[in-house]
């Protein structure tokens, strides 16, 4: 309608208030990066948007890679593994379970269903503490399983996974296959499968950001330092900055390293974010077809 | 066949099965359990409950996360939805998706990483809007940081990390109204505010409540964000701010694994209920 368009005034607030929200989600990540490239006393003294300089970024990296002897490569490393480890065995596990969940008929389903829903929905950060119970009796504390099995269990992927086959894979190309002579296994691998990608990819993309970012699970379930992710090491670096904690020794740190550190903590997060991007907005409103 | 394809299913399930009663079920079990027992494992009836709740700190957490709660509900609701519909109003193409995308980037910093970021920012010493917090009032971290602050910078916090992603969930659902709607609104005389107000507000109410109900699941188990900025306030903040704190704290610091399971049950039951509320009232679930 263009008279239509042309009769309405422009008006700058809408525009004003998105930029300004621009500002409050960009201009914190913006400060970081460039507060890694910084000494502390640039931190204080300098403009906050300026860049330090390479020689500074090259210092604040000795002095991270130095703290706790490259302590900060072992809990990135850390992160990776259990992050990796609990992914594998979370796509094993879930995506068959919902696809039987949407595809097959068995006793119990409607039940597990239902149990699938309300773990899925239960907080659960409030279980952690009996998870440590659980896991001290069977003495799994200290191991790095103790993090990675909970974790693989992502009540959340089987239900994207179930929505997925309910709502974009007919059931008659299944059924096809099945009078076919397929065995169930091999409908599953040569069929199913392959439609699943995309939500192989964003359950994937769920977990791996779940895992990596928890804090309070490995921060209750592994007790030493070396065995830290990176989230729960970042912890041990605050506690060592003099600024946020006078009464540190001489293991300091100083906050342009904080900076630095986080900035490695959040790059992998990152980089599959921007890989993943497509099929997040799509998988976000996965069931959002269904009224 | 059919019998085949009942088994297949069951096989299918089975390692899910196995995680879902190792790490949702018997967890559930041994809180309920420890919940309703003492140290010498006789049952206690409600005195772990009664243990909590006299706790000098209990009502205080309660009191924190409660109004954690509200300020970060409001400001989802009233933030997440206004953006949504301008962003989908306003722009073009290409700067929507931009726009989107940007406001989407703080989520990758979720968890302890996004806690570092605002201790910097709340820092008057080097933060990058250290005029602003000048002009608040707030000359030191110390007075950023004081007690009666945090429901709102927690909620910062929470915002700036969560309400990017809820921002393309709604842009979504928006975009699924019929452009029939909203031309024959507008054909009625609607204006942008009536629109909003009437059509595309209404229709998104599916999906508000959605986002509501995972917030607050989400916002009860406050514990990493008020964790590390008692370590880094120095002790303005204390460590017991949050009712997880406050169950980690009974745990470990106390060694009274009851009453830290008594809160546990107190809190899963919380969500349990929001989570029934959830599956009766949206209709969210009636995949089947």
């Amino acid at each position: 309608m263009p008279t239509d368009r042309a009769r309405r005034r422009p008006n700058p607030l809408p525009a004003l208030v998105l930029v300004l929200f621009l500002v409050f989600f960009v201009l914190p990540v913006l400060w970081l990066v460039l507060a890694a490239t910084k000494t502390d006393d640039q931190l204080v003294h300098g403009h906050p948007l300026s860049f330090g300089s390479l020689r500074a970024l090259a210092d604040n990296w000795t002095a991270l890679t130095s703290f706790q002897d490259n302590a900060i490569f072992g809990w990135l490393g850390n992160s990776a593994l259990y992050s990796f480890v609990a992914l594998a065995i979370t796509l094993c596990v879930a995506i068959p379970a919902g696809y039987a969940l949407a595809m097959t008929e068995f006793r119990g389903r409607k039940t597990l269903l239902v149990a699938t829903l309300v773990v899925m929905l239960m907080p659960n950060a409030t279980l952690v503490v009996p998870l440590f119970l659980e896991l001290n009796a069977v003495r799994l504390i200290g191991s790095m399983w103790s993090v990675v099995l909970p974790y693989a269990f992502y009540p959340f992927g089987v239900y994207l996974t179930y929505i997925y086959f309910t709502t974009a894979v007919p059931r008659d190309l299944i059924d096809a296959a099945k009078l076919d002579g397929c065995t169930p296994f091999g409908v599953f691998r040569r069929v199913a499968l392959p439609l699943a990608a995309p939500i192989v990819a964003l359950v994937g993309f769920f977990s791996f950001v779940a895992n990596w970012t928890n804090y309070f699970l490995p921060y209750v379930l592994l007790p030493q330092s070396d065995q830290f992710p990176v989230q729960v090491g970042l912890g041990t670096l605050l506690n060592s900055v003099p600024q946020f904690n006078p009464t540190v020794g001489t293991a300091a740190v100083e906050r342009p390293e904080l900076a630095l550190a986080t900035l490695l903590a959040i790059t992998p997060v990152l980089v599959v974010f921007l890989f993943s991007q497509r099929f997040l907005v799509a998988g976000m409103l996965a069931g959002a077809t269904k009224e | 066949m059919t019998t085949a394809r009942r088994g297949s299913g069951q096989l299918f399930v089975a390692a899910y099965v196995v995680l879902l009663i190792a790490f949702g079920v018997i967890p559930t079990g041994y809180a309920v359990y420890f919940a309703f027992t003492d140290a010498g494992d006789n049952f206690a009836g409600l005195s772990n409950f009664v243990q909590a709740a006299t706790d000098f700190r209990y009502f205080a957490a309660v009191g924190h996360v409660a109004l954690y709660l509200v300020c970060w509900l409001v400001s989802l609701v009233v933030f997440v939805v206004g953006l949504a519909l301008l962003l989908h109003r306003l722009t073009a193409d290409a700067a929507g998706k931009a726009l989107r995308f940007l406001y989407y980037i703080p989520g990758a910093l979720a968890g302890a990483a996004s806690v570092m970021v605002w201790l910097f920012l709340l820092d008057p010493a080097v933060s990058p809007v250290s005029g602003l917090l000048r002009v608040a009032g707030f000359d030191t971290f110390g007075q950023v940081v004081a007690p009666g602050n945090l429901p709102v910078l927690f909620t910062l916090i929470a915002f700036w990390t969560g309400a990017g992603g809820w921002i393309v969930v709604m842009y979504g659902a928006l975009n699924n109204i019929s452009p029939d709607l909203l031309e024959a609104a507008r054909i009625d005389g609607a204006g942008p505010w009536q629109t909003a107000w009437r059509i595309q507000i209404p229709l998104l109410r599916k999906w508000i409540v959605y986002m509501v109900i995972l917030a607050f699941a989400g916002g009860t188990q406050l514990f990493v964000e008020p964790q590390l900025l008692s370590q880094a306030s120095v002790g303005v903040a204390g460590r017991d701010y949050s009712l997880n704190q406050l169950s980690y704290d009974f745990a470990f610091q106390n060694n009274n694994v009851n009453t830290a399971a008594a809160i546990s049950v107190e809190l899963l039951l919380v969500g349990l209920v929001v989570a029934g509320v959830f599956v009766a009232r949206s209709g969210f679930f009636d995949a089947d």
